[in-house]
């Protein structure tokens, strides 16, 4: 087993005092695709968004526990958060390119981080690898918004990896596509996995049992007295065995579709 | 009867191809087609009558205008006395750019600084909240009030100045611009700061390089609303730049004239030449907003792609 690249353990989250994550401990592996499923609202996104502090960014939220990041933790108090989103890339459920042209778009990453050399070669690569070169190539100085849902998300996806990061983490990424885009990025991220470690949360399980090496899988705990709910970890393990033979319960419910 | 009205509208927008007896070829029913028509007759009416008065300013302005503009209206300072004919604003013109200029100096990257603080750094705190109270104010204060402030300040120590008309135009412009700049920068979406702080963006580049490029063109629109406003002020430039017959550039120690200074000038003699030149300074006036108008939604457009 290799060193894992995210070592999180205890990892509580709230937002405003009410706990969405509690007591979530997993390790993630290199070079591997980690799907995480579950129902809504139990924490999916929170979990993720904690993996390159995007929560600093909500308005109250509040993470305790430890996020190690091969070794080191990013949430210690010399870290800054802008370092680690240089390294852990995100693609977000709705494509959201910037309103700039294509070439901007991928150029952005590069530009604020004192990139120097040949950028219009890293913007054709990063393209290339998000297989988008093709259908763009003579078109890069027009504007992102043009392109299709599925073109715009594949966009997003070569905008990330422009800046070379370690990880990818994404948030429902085709949950806006239709089948034929999903399919594309699905694929797409089979050939990201041999460089880079991705995290994806999902709402479609078919697509977590397609795409990923690894499972989590997260529930919602409901506190009958205060009405108050939060997100746990049930299981995680290899893809294989949480759909075939899960240990818990509720994941064997919730992976047959005989939920609630 | 709900059916039937539906489907009257599809027959009635495809035309009567339909098979003569269908439903579809019914008729809606006679209330409903009068009272399409009274209510888009009505908007119409309403329109024209909100149009009126803005066509017949520029019929008037055009018409009067027009006859007296010439190379030496746009060239020349008037003549010493309002009876006599010939002459021009240029002056005016000179003020006007000098302190207008100055003014939106200023102005714009105060008001637009301020407004990035209220959106992105300041949102709900004490400060944030009385600079946006403030602003308002400032918003609703009569111009004049504005006039005399400046008057006191910094004429009765100073005199009478182009500096001094900069100073009170600026008071006037910086609360549009930062109203108007605070709106636009509050309809960038979220997610594309997120897109930005997700790739190493730091909270400054993610401002400089997304958040403002998004709102440009809004907040050239905003600029121009204030340009403008400034630009035809009146009430406290006759409290700070006080109007001259003769041409200056200096900025303080002199009184300089503005174009709705000499306006008002010839436009209360009661000479026809002095009035004629009104006229023609208006039109210039209204044509040098135009100008300044289109020249920065075009910039606006060109510079950013995202419509």
């Amino acid at each position: 087993m290799n060193e894992p690249v995210f070592s999180v353990k205890d990892l509580n989250v709230s937002y405003g005092g009410n706990l969405a994550l509690k007591d979530v401990s997993l390790d993630i592996q290199p070079r591997e695709i980690t799907a995480i499923i579950g129902p809504s609202g139990c924490g999916k996104s929170t979990f993720i968004r904690c993996l390159n502090r995007m929560n600093d960014l909500v308005p109250g939220a509040q993470v305790e526990g430890q996020v190690m990041y091969h070794g080191e933790d990013i949430y210690g108090p010399q870290v800054d958060p802008v370092t680690v989103r240089r390294r852990i890339g995100m693609v977000f459920q709705r494509p959201n390119p910037f309103p700039k042209s294509i070439y901007d778009n991928v150029a952005f990453g590069p530009r604020i981080n004192g990139f120097k050399g040949d950028l219009g070669e890293l913007v054709e690569r990063s393209l290339r690898r998000a297989a988008l070169w093709d259908e763009v190539k003579n078109k890069m100085r027009k504007s992102a918004l043009a392109l299709s849902g599925g073109q715009q998300q594949r966009l997003c996806i070569a905008r990330a990896i422009a800046v070379e990061p370690d990880v990818i983490l994404m948030d429902e990424p085709a949950s806006a596509l239709d089948p034929i885009a999903t399919v594309r990025i699905e694929d797409l991220m089979q050939e990201l996995k041999q460089e880079y470690s991705i995290v994806i949360v999902t709402h479609n399980m078919q697509q977590a049992a397609r795409v990923s090496d690894k499972t989590a899988f997260l529930y919602t705990e409901v506190d009958e007295e205060s009405m108050s709910r939060w997100g746990i970890l049930v299981e995680y393990g290899p893809t294989g065995g949480i759909f075939t033979k899960p240990v818990d319960k509720r994941t064997e419910d919730y992976v047959s579709g005989r939920f609630g | 009867m709900r059916a039937a009205r539906g489907s009257g509208a599809v027959s009635g927008t495809r035309g009567s191809g339909a098979v003569s007896g269908g439903v579809l070829s019914e008729r809606p029913s006679w209330r409903r087609l009068w009272s399409d028509r009274v209510a888009t007759g009505v908007m119409f009416a309403t329109v024209l009558i909100a149009l009126l008065p803005v066509l017949l300013i520029f019929y008037y302005i055009f018409r009067e205008g027009l006859a007296v503009t010439n190379w030496e209206f746009l060239t020349q300072a008037p003549p010493f006395s309002y009876r006599r004919e010939g002459g021009g604003y240029v002056n005016g013109l000179i003020g006007t750019l000098m302190m207008v200029g100055m003014a939106t100096a200023v102005s714009v990257p105060l008001g637009i600084l301020a407004a990035v603080y209220l959106v992105e750094y300041g949102g709900r705190n004490l400060l944030a909240s009385l600079i946006r109270f403030f602003s308002d104010v400032m918003t609703g204060v009569p111009s004049v009030f504005v006039g005399l402030f400046v008057y006191t300040a910094f004429v009765v120590p100073f005199g009478f100045g182009a500096l001094m008309g900069a100073v009170a135009l600026s008071i006037i412009m910086l609360p549009i611009v930062v109203r108007s700049t605070e709106e636009m920068l509050k309809l960038v979406p979220q997610e594309i700061k997120n897109a930005s702080y997700a790739l190493g963006a730091a909270k400054w580049q993610t401002v400089l390089r997304i958040v403002l490029p998004s709102a440009l063109p809004g907040i050239t629109t905003g600029v121009l609303l204030a340009v403008a406003r400034a630009a035809g002020e009146t009430a406290p430039l006759i409290l700070t730049a006080f109007g001259s017959i003769t041409i200056t550039t200096a900025l303080i120690g002199e009184p300089i004239s503005a174009l709705p200074l000499a306006i008002f000038d010839g436009a209360r003699t009661p000479f026809a030449a002095g009035q004629a030149r009104a006229w023609a300074g208006a039109l210039e006036l209204l044509a040098i907003v135009l100008v300044f108008t289109l020249l920065a939604r075009v910039a606006a457009s060109r510079s950013s792609i995202s419509r």
